[in-house]
């Protein structure tokens, strides 16, 4: 990116991307914008690589023999993936990438309250992605990413420890984004911003950052007796030595279960403001979507063992828990309504972030539908560890968060960048990514359905159609996704910016500033007197103040 | 959205030290203070899935907790408990001194909140020689002659993962009372800028917290 | 060193409580109390009651700690409240694991679905 003089818009101030050109000034920066395009690189390798794995996994499944690859490496292939598409990239992908960039400017503030903070954030996201590197290179994991017991801590002869401690690592990081988001929103919003003028934006990441907090750090702890178990073989979860291998899960999905929430909950916040822009209207019920990003980080502590219905747990406590994962479905469906009913008589335009919103907000129901289905004891009694479950988790964090960033990276890359994408290619790539996307896996949902458990090599014959679809969607998947990265690099490499303050006509703090911004984000303190997604005339819009 | 009328804002004085992100210092007091009670939240979820494991270990094997909890050195418990107590004394008197502006207490109960400090590790080695030297080390060193041994070496390595993680925590606050202790003598801490001393107090307080469940939980009952 | 509880000011400053020594010492004194009172009480048998009565009285003298020596008492609503929070979180964790481990054992008495064999 070159950034000159020619940056500034005004003429009188330098850009984030143009003060300072050393190494030092990036990897020492404590200016939000850069943490936010250093996570942004970093996130794309490890998105990359978690893709590899992938389609190692896609490739194998190509025919019914485990031919291409043996068993545990196999097991490797599918655990790794697993392991890096979810610590690596999913729990970290918009908050830290486009939550970083906003969140200080959406609030009218210079940074986030801790800038240091933020830049271990960084640092320790990379630690721990380099020990699931060197996982990666000495071998790899088969355990499945869910490490469970006593497999991980006493039987397997893979990089346990080093991919839990990448995991333990990555997960501080989060802890400590998590807590730098809750603090700025709470005490350096510019004045006449009230929490009912805050972007719904910042309320999906003040949510997720509250299960950040409370969550992650049961994990961590848990990976750390885990370790503690494999290297000293000492006794808290292996049968053998008296311990309870279903304690492990417990502690594990207490986390595992909010992180899901983690990683859907900030997509959701960007496809709040990409529906409003490009409806041209204020968003339906924004009361109750802000309210149900909260209830769903709260409610989602309450299910976890809806994980654990075949893991011996008692069958009452699973009652308990699928009667509360029925509860935790309503906050979701209740935004889905309201995005739906913003863009009902409101003046939709099809750029690309819209035609990312519209397939989340179709893939994500699917696969939000499909897990009420697998909530139900006695219907996951037999879809449980099947395809039908990787099918479901896919839709919604690929149909749902990963179309959610894309979205939100198309529709912000202007102001983080300055510079417009080629706009025809990008739709063409949202199209391929929606395609690709559903002939990947939706034949997973008929093969679960039939039976074909997850995580195995192989399977009978009659099931090969279906595979062989599932790895042709995967290929147009992985040129969908490749796409971006050419083109969003290309537009990136310009000489000079094009994009102007607000090539959308979008509403929000972010879009009065230059693009891209300088470095203190605001030339001087805001004064917010507007209400927010104030597009519609008249009786919407209430100007206090005057 | 925005009207962007400049703020008339008071600028901080020199000796408040308030970053660049902040207006002024009281949102730079009430952030940094926000920021470690979020911290401290999270400490508490940590510890807490380890509390959670004994909670369940316990209700397991009762007996065998109990013939676990005879072989820990209570008079060296409780001693440690009032080490504690009295450290987390001298640590809000540290902060109240600074509040105060007076260097030369801050600094004397520094030292003391210290000495304290490190007369619970102190002990803590003593306690751990002692597992040692009766072969009660899980994993290392492991040998139990009484009843049930598999349920007994569980609670010995919960004894060892709750206290060892216990007392990582002490060295780390050893360390920030140091380094408390090393800016304080350079005069940076008046009564318009203390925030570190008070977040580390908080920090320091939160670790005794845990002793204080931890004496009961692994040495009485 | 004697001031009673007042707040501190210097211009622009911070504003927050400033207690008494006084009260700190006071707090210590209860903190040593109780403390006595929990090693007093551990050696009595009491069955299930000395469990209850040692988590009391530790959850006593946390709340001392938090409220005196952590100054919540003087805090913010946000403060309280992350405190509040922390512990229904806590709770959470261990009570809904604790309903699978206390009823796994209701299930009927049928062949194939034996009960979990208390170990000692």
């Amino acid at each position: 990116m070159s950034a000159t003089h020619a940056d500034s818009q005004a003429g009188q101030f330098v850009s984030y991307l143009g003060n300072g050109h050393t190494w030092q000034s990036w990897l020492l920066t404590k200016d939000h914008k850069r943490i936010a395009i250093l996570y942004l690189i970093s996130i794309t390798v490890f998105f990359l690589l978690g893709g590899i794995f992938a389609a190692a996994v896609r490739l194998e499944l190509l025919t019914p023999q485990s031919d291409f690859m043996d068993a545990e490496t196999y097991n490797k292939m599918f655990t790794m993936h697993g392991v890096v598409m979810i610590f690596f990239f999913l729990i970290p992908s918009i908050p830290a990438t486009i939550g970083n960039f906003l969140i200080p400017i959406m609030v009218g503030a210079k940074d986030l309250a801790f800038p240091k903070i933020n830049l271990l954030s960084w640092y320790l996201y990379m630690i721990g992605g380099t020990c699931g590197l060197i996982a990666a290179v000495t071998g790899g994991v088969e355990t499945g990413w869910t490490f469970y017991t006593p497999y991980s801590s006493t039987y397997s002869n893979s990089a346990v420890i080093i991919t839990a401690m990448g995991a333990f690592v990555a997960g501080f990081s989060s802890i400590l984004t998590g807590l730098n988001f809750v603090v700025t929103i709470h005490k350096m919003r510019a004045p006449g911003l009230t929490w009912g003028r805050l972007p719904l934006f910042v309320w999906a990441h003040y949510a997720t950052s509250l299960i950040q907090l409370l969550g992650t750090p049961v994990v961590a702890i848990t990976l750390v007796l885990m370790m503690l178990e494999r290297a000293f073989r000492i006794g808290f979860f292996d049968p053998a030595l008296g311990g309870d291998p279903v304690l492990f899960q417990h502690l594990f999905l207490f986390y595992s279960h909010p992180a899901v929430y983690i990683m859907i909950l900030p997509g959701m916040g960007v496809i709040s403001e990409i529906v409003t822009c490009f409806s041209r209207k204020h968003v339906f019920g924004y009361k109750f979507i802000a309210g149900s990003s909260l209830g769903i980080a709260i409610i989602g502590f309450f299910v976890w063992g809806h994980h654990m219905f075949v893991s011996g747990q008692s069958v009452y406590a699973s009652l308990v828990f699928a009667f509360i994962t029925q509860a935790v479905a309503v906050p979701s469906a209740i935004k889905v309504f309201n995005w739906t009913a913003t863009m009902y008589k409101g003046s939709v335009s099809w750029d690309t972030p819209m035609l990312y919103a519209l397939g989340f907000i179709g893939l994500f129901t699917i696969g939000g539908v499909t897990g009420v289905v697998v909530a139900m004891v006695g219907v996951d009694m037999h879809l449980h560890d099947t395809y039908f479950i990787v099918a479901h988790f896919h839709y919604v964090m690929v149909g749902g968060m990963v179309l959610a960033y894309l979205g939100g990276l198309h529709f912000w890359w202007p102001k983080m960048t300055g510079r417009m994408y080629h706009e025809i290619w990008a739709r063409v790539s949202a199209v391929l990514v929606f395609l690709g996307f559903n002939f990947t896996f939706f034949p997973q949902f008929l093969l679960g359905y039939m039976g074909m458990p997850r995580r195995y090599a192989s399977y009978p014959e009659e099931w090969q159609v279906l595979h062989i679809l599932s790895t042709a969607g995967a290929t147009v998947l992985g040129i969908g996704f490749l796409l971006p990265a050419i083109y969003l690099t290309a537009s990136a490499l310009k000489k000079h910016p094009d994009a102007g303050m607000n090539p959308f006509g979008a509403k929000g703090l972010e879009w009065t500033i230059p693009s891209p911004p300088p470095t203190e984000n605001f030339l001087e303190m805001p004064v917010v007197r507007e209400e927010v997604y104030a597009y519609a005339e008249t009786e919407e819009k209430a100007l206090v103040g005057h | 959205m925005s009207d962007t009328n400049t703020m008339a804002v008071a600028h901080p004085l020199p000796e408040e030290h308030v970053a660049h992100q902040f207006h002024d210092a009281q949102q730079q007091y009430e952030s940094g203070n926000l920021g470690m009670w979020l911290f401290l939240l999270t400490e508490v979820m940590f510890f807490g899935g380890m509390f959670g494991a004994y909670a369940v270990y316990r209700a397991w094997s009762p007996e065998a907790f109990k013939l676990a909890a005879a072989t820990t050195n209570v008079p060296l418990g409780a001693f440690n408990t009032v080490v504690l107590i009295v450290s987390s004394l001298t640590m809000a008197l540290a902060v109240q001194s600074a509040q105060l502006g007076k260097q030369k207490r801050l600094q004397l109960m520094l030292v003391l909140t210290m000495i304290f400090g490190a007369a619970f590790l102190g002990v803590k080695a003593v306690e751990y020689s002692e597992k040692w030297h009766h072969h009660h080390v899980p994993g290392l060193n492991w040998q139990w002659e009484g009843e049930g041994p598999r349920e007994v070496q569980i609670l010995f390595c919960l004894y060892f993962a709750m206290t060892g993680m216990h007392a990582i925590h002490m060295v780390v606050g050893f360390g920030i009372m140091l380094w408390l202790l090393m800016t304080a003598r350079r005069g940076v801490y008046t009564a318009s800028y203390y925030n570190p001393v008070e977040i580390s107090g908080l920090y320091w307080h939160f670790v005794d917290i845990v002793w204080i469940f931890l004496f009961p939980l692994l040495y009485l009952i | 060193m004697t001031h009673h509880d007042q707040h501190g000011h210097s211009q622009g400053g911070v504003h927050a409580h400033i207690s008494s020594t006084g009260m700190y010492v006071t707090i210590f004194f209860v903190l040593m109390i109780c403390t006595i009172l929990t090693y007093a009480v551990s050696t009595i048998d009491l069955g299930a009651f000395n469990f209850v009565v040692a988590i009391g009285i530790a959850v006593f003298k946390a709340s001392l700690v938090i409220l005196y020596f952590m100054h919540v008492k003087w805090s913010q609503i946000l403060t309280k409240l992350a405190v509040v929070v922390a512990v229904i979180f806590l709770l959470i964790l261990l009570l809904l694991t604790a309903t699978d481990y206390t009823s796994r054992n209701w299930l009927p008495d049928q062949p194939g679905w034996e009960k979990h064999q208390v170990l000692r």
